[in-house]
Order: structure tokens, then sequence, then C-alpha cells
């Protein structure tokens, strides 16, 4: 067994676990975030998506001992007071999900997008959620709420 | 995915003594080959020793004309760098187009050319530029890194430290993408250089491989005529559920020719 120490949603956490547990394990079976999802086991269709030190990964394909002494933040991390964070509003306002299945990692992706590129194009939202996989939408009204979120985060 | 004893060193000598003390270790690097396969249990290392703590295998940096990558570079960093971007354009592109962002976040070039799958995108930017891989033993030219079908002329528990990329005057790389997995079904870099003209091919064949014909012509004449009329022989070319090798040696004269048109 290994000790593996982080900081989850601003709290600082401390756990045993086995050195192969990977960092979705630890968020959904060991804290209980069950928002961030798995959906293959083939590192592809980013339900699984967090941020690690402000950077979106696929916490499926990541250890949690790689994430020692990190900061992760989860879509249950985004709300702030009780108040959807503005790119959680757009995908509830736009119909940006249906099952809600894909949906964290989408949105923990898009907000990831926002920090590198304020005001995107349709084209490069496409470009940068090619990791996440969504089965419902047709990613029309995901592009269309990450458009939004966008317009309001830039005020 | 069976367990292993995890191991995060802080140096290189201290990961190649893990390495050879194990009964069987393996080095983790970005983990986005390596996971999949240990939860697929395609392999069952005693202990894993992730090289995430060493600090000489990070970062980019000049060198004389070259530019040097640590080994533990990601992807989304060679992409985003000014010196890569500045100095070999092409390389920055083939960054900015692995996989998607969350394997660009965490997917190394160490990694990359260490598992030389014959459809990875920077074996064609190694053969391609002409680079010099560097291990914590000797350096290997890039012409003789890739042996094989995910073979490398590196020995066991050696490891690379960094790939360094002598500035050519004029390079391009295009592939074009499996659209599931975003890997290269053919990807073609063409580079002009002091010492000659390269055009490496990956995704294709077993491992890559230049294309001598098509570099001889653009030797004399650096133009898309000059290969306008040549086509690659599917012979020894990959046939698979993706593509045919009939499919894939198209491919490459036309990746080529775009690769061409993207160097200037
Ligand atoms: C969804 C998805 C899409 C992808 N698309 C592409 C694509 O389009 N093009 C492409 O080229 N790749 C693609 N990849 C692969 C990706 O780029 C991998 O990250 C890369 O091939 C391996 O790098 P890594 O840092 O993750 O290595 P790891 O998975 O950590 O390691 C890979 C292998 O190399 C060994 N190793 C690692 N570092 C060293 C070192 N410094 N010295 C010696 N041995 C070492 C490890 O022991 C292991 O055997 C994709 C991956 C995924 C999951
Ligand atoms: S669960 Fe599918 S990419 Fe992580
Ligand atoms: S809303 Fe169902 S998978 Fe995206």
């Amino acid at each position: 067994m290994l000790t593996v120490s982080m900081t989850v949603n601003g709290k600082q956490v401390s756990k045993e676990v086995e050195p192969r547990t990977l960092l979705v394990q630890f968020l959904r079976e060991q804290l209980g975030l069950t928002g961030t999802h798995v959906g293959c086991d083939t590192s592809q269709c980013g339900a699984c998506v967090v941020h690690l030190d402000g950077t979106s990964v696929k916490a499926c394909t990541l250890l949690a001992a790689q994430a020692e002494g990190a900061e992760v933040t989860t879509i249950e991390g985004l709300a702030q007071n009780g108040e959807l964070h503005p790119m959680q509003a757009a995908f509830k306002e736009h119909h940006g999900l249906q099952c809600g299945f894909c949906t964290p990692g989408m949105v923990m992706s898009a907000v990831d997008l926002l920090k590198h590129n304020a005001d995107p194009s349709d084209r490069e939202i496409r470009e940068w959620l090619q990791g996440n996989i969504c089965r419902c939408t047709g990613y029309h009204n995901i592009v269309k709420a990450i458009q939004a979120a966008a317009q309001t985060m830039r005020g | 995915m069976y367990d292993f004893n995890y191991h995060r060193p802080s140096s290189l000598e201290e990961a190649a003594k893990i390495l050879a003390g194990a009964e069987e270790g393996i080095p983790l690097a970005g983990g986005h080959t390596l996971l999949p396969t240990l939860k697929q249990r395609l392999a069952q290392p005693s202990d894993v020793v992730d090289l995430s703590g060493i600090a000489e295998l990070k970062g980019i940096s000049e060198a004389g004309n070259a530019v040097v990558v640590g080994a533990m570079t990601p992807h989304a960093e060679v992409n985003r760098s000014q010196v890569v971007r500045s100095r070999i354009p092409a390389l920055a592109h083939m960054a900015s187009d692995i996989g998607d962002s969350q394997v660009r976040h965490r997917g190394t070039i160490g990694g990359s050319i260490a598992n030389a799958d014959p459809s990875a995108d920077y074996p064609a930017a190694v053969v391609g530029l002409a680079a010099t891989v560097k291990t914590n033993k000797r350096e290997i030219a890039g012409d003789d890194f890739f042996t094989g079908l995910f073979e490398t002329a590196l020995e066991e528990h050696e490891l690379v430290v960094s790939v360094s990329f002598p500035v050519p005057e004029k390079a391009g790389y295009a592939k074009f993408a499996n659209p599931a997995s975003r890997y290269p079904m053919v990807g073609v870099m063409v580079a002009k250089a002091a010492d000659g003209v390269r055009v490496a091919v990956t995704g294709a064949g077993p491992s890559v491989f230049r294309w001598t014909e098509a570099e001889q012509a653009l030797a004399s004449n650096w133009s898309a005529d000059a290969i306008a009329g040549l086509s690659h022989s599917p012979d020894g070319l990959n046939s698979d559920i993706h593509a045919s090798a009939e499919y894939r040696a198209h491919l490459i004269g036309v990746m080529a020719k775009r690769a061409l048109a993207a160097a200037g």
C-alpha cells in the first residue's frame, strides 16, 4: 500500500491506496466523488476528465500516485456557494446534454479550453473536444453552450 | 490491472538502479500507452518507475543549431514552445495534432519514441529531421533508433533523456488521421537541410522508413512537380481493418505533397 496526499476541490485528502489505483477510482470509490465518470477502457471517451494543477487530464489514465501533491478539481468542485459555474449553467440553458453521461468530462474539458482561448471559434471548440465523445447530442448544442459560456465569462 | 510496486525517483541514476534491481521493472512517462496496456493486463511489471520526478528529463532548449526536447516533455508543451514554433514549426504542428488535448497534456516524446508504435507521429520527426536520441548511456542517431515493429535500439532499462533536432532550412508534416483514434494512418515529414533532403513515412509500414525515391527527386528539384509522378509500392506496407496496403501506399504520395506544401 501507498499513502497518497493531494488537494481535491480545495480540501486536503490523504489515503492509503494500492499502487495500481487509478485517479478516477480514487475519486469515485475512496472519496465518493462519482461525478467523474468512466465510459471506456481505451482512454478515448473523456467522460473522466478532471483538472490536475489546472490542466484537463483523463483521470482513467493516471495513477492516483501520479497526482501526489497535486491540486485536483472535479465537476463537484466547479459550483461556488451553490451557484453553477457559467459553463454548467450554459450546458443547462442550451440543452448541451441529454443522458448526461459525457457531461462532466465535457464541462471540465471546455473550462480548460477557455483558459487558453477565451474566444474560440466553433471549429476550435470541436477540435478541442476530440477526446470527449457524446453518444446523444450530436455535439451541436454542446458547441452552442460553450460559445454562450465563453461570452458570459468574457463579461 | 495487476498490482505492482510504484517508485518515483528524483535522478536518472536512482531510476536506473531501481530498474536494474527489479524483477521486472518498467519506466512510466505520461502513461498514455503504458496504463491502457496494463489495464488490459497485456503486461505484468513487478515495479513501475515514474520518471516525472527527474528534473533533467524536462523542458526544451536550444543548443547550437538544434532544438533539444527533454524526454518527459508533453506534446502540448512542444506545441506551445516559442523555441520550437520559431525554429522548427513543423515539429510544433506535429505535436499539436497528436491524439486529443488531454492526451497532449500527458503523453511525452520519450514515451512515444521508446514505445515505437508503427502509427506514432514522432518517429517521422526523429528520422525526417535527422535527430539524435540521447540516453543515459549514449547517443543514438535517429536513423538507427527504430529497428522494427514496437522495437528500438534501446537496451533493457536504457532511458531516453532527450531528443536533439537539428534546425532544418524547411520542413513540413502532414498526416491522414484515423478518425477514431487520431493516430496517423500515414504521416509524412518532408525536410530540407544542409546535408540533404529527407522524406520520412510513419503509419504505413511496421516501422518508420525513408522514401528515398522522393528524397532524390526533391533534392534535384524542390517542388511539387518533382514528386507528382511518383508512387510508392504497397509491398511490405501494413494492411488492417483501417486501410489496405494499396490505400496506404496512395496516402504516402498524397501526404508527401501536403507536407511539401506546408514546408513551402
Ligand atoms: C486516445 C489516444 C490517442 C492517441 N493518439 C496518438 C496520435 O495521434 N499519435 C501518436 O503518436 N500517439 C498517440 N497516442 C499515444 C500518446 O502520444 C502516448 O502518450 C505516447 O505514445 C506514449 O507516451 P507516454 O509519455 O504516455 O508514455 P508511457 O505510456 O508512459 O510509456 C510508453 C512506453 O515507453 C516506455 N518509456 C517511457 N518513457 C521512457 C523513457 N524516457 N526512456 C525509455 N523508455 C520509456 C515505457 O516504459 C513504456 O513502455 C494516443 C494515445 C491515446 C490514449
Ligand atoms: S473513461 Fe474513457 S477516457 Fe477516461
Ligand atoms: S449526453 Fe449522453 S453521452 Fe453525451
